[in-house]
């Protein structure tokens, strides 16, 4: 779980991209309206947003992908309107979907990137066994891309993004569709990428991902940035805690509601479906204790009951009154989380 | 956490791909991908086997196409128009690209937009040759035999080949175009039909009225009937099917060129 640190070396403080006002639209459809963002080179940076917020189209931008209607958008200080070739040779991107030729083995898919960023054969080579080793893929690298699993796919699409050793790499909900072992290959590959002083931004549409890698969250909603800052300033907008109660019967939500109201003097939200209801407390740990004492009295049977900051979820909902994904409950457990509870919707608004 | 990465950075390339270099790679990819998809080139072999089979000796034997014997007349429509059967593979692989983000990542490189136009036209026309040589190879075994000079027969297999390009630039289009692979497929029968409403089956003639201006006028019959004529050494025809062939090309290479730019 330890974070990549930010990197000092190299001009830490040099802007990595700076956004004014950008504007993109898809017929009548606005995807971003005047999105500002500003990071600095040697931050992970994870724009977070629900579906169809734009987190995609700004990705593309950065990617020279499409070209914003208006405002200005720089990628390490160039234009990428004025000089999007200057831009390309900069940056890495991995897609929404693994862009690998199943047809082809590992190797031959990253030699092919290789050249294409321009790499000799013996360059395409030795870039194609660095990654290979970067990423862990010797087992199945001579194997044909068909024949990988998701996370293996999703690796080797990574290794293509970077075999020409871009300095700024783009990734656009890269654990989307992993099961959770995948996603661990995957945000470990990512670690050790900005291990060696790679810049990397990525979209997520999951809080956990942003939580785990991002030292800055940019939270955008209807194409504009609507808040920005570490995973802990975000966390702490919200700053109470939560009192979360899981009850053996349903029938006692009820009740456990108005003692658990009386003690934190703040509402109650109900779950009835996992029996659980939670609210929010201003002074954790003297109220916990009240609660617990006064359940007992009350011969409420309790399954579970803690105190926790809150997820970067909850900071989400109250930022954008959306939840993240759909079909998913906003309070994720204190303790272990459900790796099923964070898996992705099988169908999704294309792209955002 | 790996201590290999540490030991062997990735090395960083000193100059961005020639343009040459680039459009070969794009090519070479797109090459591997068609011969290694059994269920492509092999049912393409099946396919055009089987159907000249059909036409040969099943509708052959019903279908009266003037003097001639009726394989004399239907190969060489068979031959120029045998891209628009499997020519649709060629607008599936584009569709499948731009879906599976691969085009994506080819223009978010450093190389010119030019260059993936140019390895994709490479690929498809090479994939195209092959058919064209493949069924002229196969008409032989149907009982074909050349009505003119070998010389007659190498200017033929050229004008095909041109039309290989022709077909392989509509399909690019069709596949840029086309929201996904199946859609790519649906949109592809279009130029199947084009094929069966003109000359290379049946003569026009034996349309019914009201179809046959169509049938005389679409590109496909000037140029299928332009093969026929060279196949005897004659140039009759040949002008209309060269200027359709240059229009074409000269419509849908900016379209390419273009969509690939901003898709």
């Amino acid at each position: 779980m330890d974070k990549p640190q930010s990197r000092g070396a190299g001009g830490s403080t040099s802007s990595l991209i700076e956004a004014r006002g950008i504007e993109v639209r898809y017929g009548k459809v606005e995807a971003l309206a005047g999105l500002d963002l500003q990071a600095r080179s040697g931050q992970v940076l994870a724009v977070l947003g629900p579906n169809g917020a734009g987190k995609t189209t700004f990705l593309r931008a950065v990617a020279t992908l499409v070209v914003p209607s208006g405002g200005e958008l720089r990628v390490r200080g160039i234009d990428v309107r004025r000089n999007p070739a200057a831009v390309r040779r900069e940056i890495g991107l991995a897609g929404q979907f693994a862009a690998v030729e199943p047809t082809m083995t590992g190797w031959e898919n990253l030699e092919l990137v290789a050249r294409l960023f321009g790499h000799r054969q013996a360059g395409a080579r030795a870039a194609a066994a660095a990654v290979i080793g970067l990423l862990d893929l010797h087992e199945v690298a001579d194997r044909r891309a068909g024949t990988y699993s998701g996370g293996q796919r999703r690796r080797l699409d990574l290794g293509a993004s970077l075999v020409g050793a871009p300095s700024l790499l783009l990734l656009d909900e890269p654990t989307t569709g992993l099961d959770p072992a995948a996603r661990a290959e995957v945000w470990a590959a990512v670690r050790r990428l900005v291990a060696t002083g790679t810049d990397v931004l990525l979209t997520t549409h999951y809080l956990e991902e942003a939580d785990e890698l991002a030292d800055h969250v940019v939270v955008i909603d209807h194409g504009r940035a609507i808040a920005t800052g570490t995973p802990a300033e975000l966390k702490a907008r919200i700053g109470r805690d939560v009192i979360e109660i899981a009850v053996v019967d349903a029938a006692q939500l009820g009740i456990a509601a108005r003692f658990l109201e009386a003690v934190t003097a703040s509402p109650a939200v109900i779950d009835r479906s996992r029996r659980r209801l939670q609210s929010h407390a201003e002074h954790g740990t003297d109220q916990l204790s009240a609660v617990v004492a006064a359940l007992k009295d009350a011969q409420v049977a309790v399954d579970e009951i803690a105190l926790r900051h809150p997820t970067l979820d909850e900071v989400f909902f109250n930022l954008t009154g959306e939840h993240p994904h759909d079909a998913l409950p906003t309070a994720t457990k204190p303790t272990a989380t459900k790796p099923t509870a964070t898996k992705p919707t099988a169908t999704k608004v294309g792209a955002s | 956490m790996s201590t290999v990465a540490a030991a062997r950075p990735i090395p960083r390339p000193t100059r961005p791909a020639p343009f040459a270099g680039a459009a070969l790679q794009i090519t070479r990819r797109a090459l591997l991908k068609y011969f290694r998809s059994p269920e492509i080139f092999g049912m393409g072999i099946a396919q055009a086997a089987l159907f000249l089979f059909m036409f040969r000796y099943v509708f052959g034997g019903a279908i009266h196409a003037g003097s001639t014997s009726y394989v004399g007349y239907l190969l060489p429509g068979y031959v120029a128009t045998i891209v628009l059967f499997n020519g649709g593979a060629v607008a599936v692989g584009v569709a499948e690209d731009k879906a599976q983000g691969f085009t994506d990542r080819l223009r978010s490189l450093p190389i010119t937009r030019l260059a993936l136009v140019v390895g994709r036209v490479l690929a498809d026309f090479t994939t195209n040759g092959w058919w064209i040589l493949f069924t002229a190879a196969l008409g032989f075994g149907y009982g074909f035999r050349l009505p003119g000079s070998t010389l007659d027969a190498l200017a033929a297999l050229g004008l095909c080949l041109l039309y290989g390009l022709v077909f392989t630039l509509v399909f690019i289009v069709i596949g840029l175009y086309a929201p996904n692979a199946q859609a790519a497929q649906g949109m592809s029968m279009i130029a199947f039909v084009l094929a069966f409403l003109s000359s290379t089956y049946v003569p026009p003639s034996s349309m019914p009225g009201w179809l046959q201006p169509f049938a005389d006028h679409q590109p496909i019959t000037p140029m299928v009937d332009a093969v026929r004529s060279v196949l005897v050494g004659s140039s009759h025809g040949l002008t209309t099917a060269l200027i359709w062939s240059v229009v074409l090309i000269l419509a849908f290479t900016p379209v390419a060129v273009i969509r690939y730019r901003h898709a």
